[in-house]
């Protein structure tokens, strides 16, 4: 198999490849909501799962296909987006939408990009790299993880933030989803309506989830 | 004429410029006595006679047919393409869709790829380069064979038809918020893909006319789908998802480097 030299200069390399990597954000976003769930069930469930995570030498390995992934993400997404103006240099005096294609997503895929990579690299900083607390769970000491979070989301401020911008990866991902599937050439009478749903549902469950374990960890001060 | 055709009164505002390497500018015209039983191509006639009675320069634009076929009428009327009614060209437009008193604003199509000639006038001459790109097709000699030894399902031949319905009027490109030409392109490579004659080509075709179209510097898809919606021969999406399997297969399994 040989990819010919210019499918990734192509418009529609540079598509298909944000595309995939773009699923595969969205894969690991639903495995991170899912782990967040943990903290329902209480610091011991959670820090426990926090700690298996991060102690399997597996570990570095997908942070570096994460990163990656999100750097060409956005990368192409940054290449586009200059060709795209670069494609219009004299915008339009009355540009109105025609009310059957454009959304308030795809038009803002770009800002509500932007958001996200401000709030990866927030979220990384507070997290990942922030407090450090230690708790003994069967007699092994373990990151209290829990109690970061906890901490994190006693300051009201950083909830809003925190869903506010769950509100910008809802609506990336409800464009993004089936987007994307029409960038790899399936699209079909009878099941693109049924996806645009699922890429609906998709958003409203990542946004409500997410947001609804801030709130959750804020009310536990 | 219908007896509810009334005489009303607009406002134009119209992009004027002088050749490819001037400034254009908007420019101001009050119309009066307009019939909304003629069409928008016949009120932008009656503003020439005007001008040239008062002797300034007409304002030019360009049409052909006058019927919708031809895909020469290019305006992006108050910022739609062939303004406001759905599947309709710029000539197919009438007065009716416009009240007394409305300012309408008239804009060319714009991109990069479409230069300004003058006034409203674009040059789409990168659309004819697209369909150069594609090259040709691999077709029998000789006696004409029998119309039934090529079988085509009717499915098949409906979709081609519909995609060969595209005039190349430019609209999806002018509407694209990222001044993208995948609708025409992906018509255009649909047409021939999905019949037998052009199978034979097909994945180099998709190939050589996408790299064309990238390389005339139109801007990439990201699936708005404004194109279809102001697409005056209603030219579908699945024929952009068609051409991106096509790329894609063309790209991958192509034998060559
Ligand atoms: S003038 Fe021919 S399509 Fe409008």
């Amino acid at each position: 198999m040989m990819v010919s030299h210019n499918y990734l200069t192509s418009s529609i390399g540079k598509k298909q490849i944000m595309a995939i990597t773009g699923l595969g954000l969205v894969g690991f976003t639903v495995s991170h909501l899912i782990g967040n769930f943990l903290l329902f069930l209480g610091p011991d469930a959670f820090n426990t799962y926090a700690h298996t995570l991060t102690s399997n030498p597996l570990i570095y390995l997908a942070e570096v296909g994460l990163g990656s992934m999100f750097l060409l993400h956005l990368v192409l997404a940054a290449i586009t987006q200059l060709q795209n103006r670069a494609a219009r240099p004299i915008g339009y005096l009355a540009k109105k939408s025609t009310g059957r294609g454009e959304t308030f997503a795809s038009k803002t895929m770009a800002y509500t990009g932007l958001i996200l990579l401000a709030f990866v690299i927030i979220h990384l900083i507070n997290f990942k790299f922030g407090s450090v607390y230690e708790s003994t769970i069967e007699g092994e000491t373990v990151r209290d993880l829990y109690k970061t979070v906890i901490e994190y989301f006693s300051n009201p401020l950083y909830v809003v933030w925190y869903c506010f911008a769950m509100v910008a990866l809802g609506i990336h991902t409800s464009h993004g989803f089936q987007s994307t599937l029409q960038t790899w050439g399936l699209r079909h009478p009878k099941y693109t309506p049924m996806i645009e749903i699922i890429g609906m549902l998709y958003a409203i469950f990542v946004t409500v989830g997410f947001s609804a374990c801030a709130i959750y960890c804020y009310l536990q001060n | 004429m219908s007896g509810k055709e009334k005489i009303i009164t607009v406002h134009l505002k119209l992009w004027r410029q002088k050749n490819r390497s001037t400034k254009g500018f908007f420019e101001e015209h009050t119309l009066e006595g307009v019939s909304t039983g003629s069409s928008f191509l016949e009120m932008l006639d009656q503003l020439n006679e005007k001008l040239i009675r008062e002797d300034k320069a007409p304002f030019a634009f360009d049409h052909d047919c006058r019927e919708g076929i031809c895909g020469m009428c290019s305006l992006m009327i108050n910022g739609q393409a062939h303004g406001p009614e759905r599947a309709t060209t710029t000539c197919q437009l009438h007065m009716r869709s416009f009240s007394d008193q409305d300012t309408i604003v008239i804009e060319p199509w714009r991109s990069s790829a479409f230069p300004v000639l003058k006034d409203c006038m674009v040059d789409r001459t990168s659309f004819d380069k697209v369909i150069a790109a594609g090259g040709f097709t691999s077709v029998n000699v000789g006696n004409a064979q029998d119309a039934n030894a090529l079988p085509i399902s009717k499915e098949n031949a409906d979709l081609a038809m519909d995609a060969a319905a595209c005039i190349g009027c430019g609209a999806c490109v002018a509407s694209c918020p990222n001044a993208s030409a995948m609708l025409f392109t992906s018509a255009k490579i649909s047409q021939l893909a999905l019949l037998p004659q052009g199978k034979v080509e097909a994945h180099k075709r998709a190939s050589k006319m996408v790299e064309a179209m990238d390389e005339l510097g139109f801007g990439n898809c990201s699936n708005h789908a404004e194109c279809e919606a102001s697409c005056p021969k209603d030219i579908n999406l699945s024929n952009i998802a068609r051409t991106n399997r096509e790329f894609f297969k063309a790209k991958i399994f192509s034998e060559k480097e």
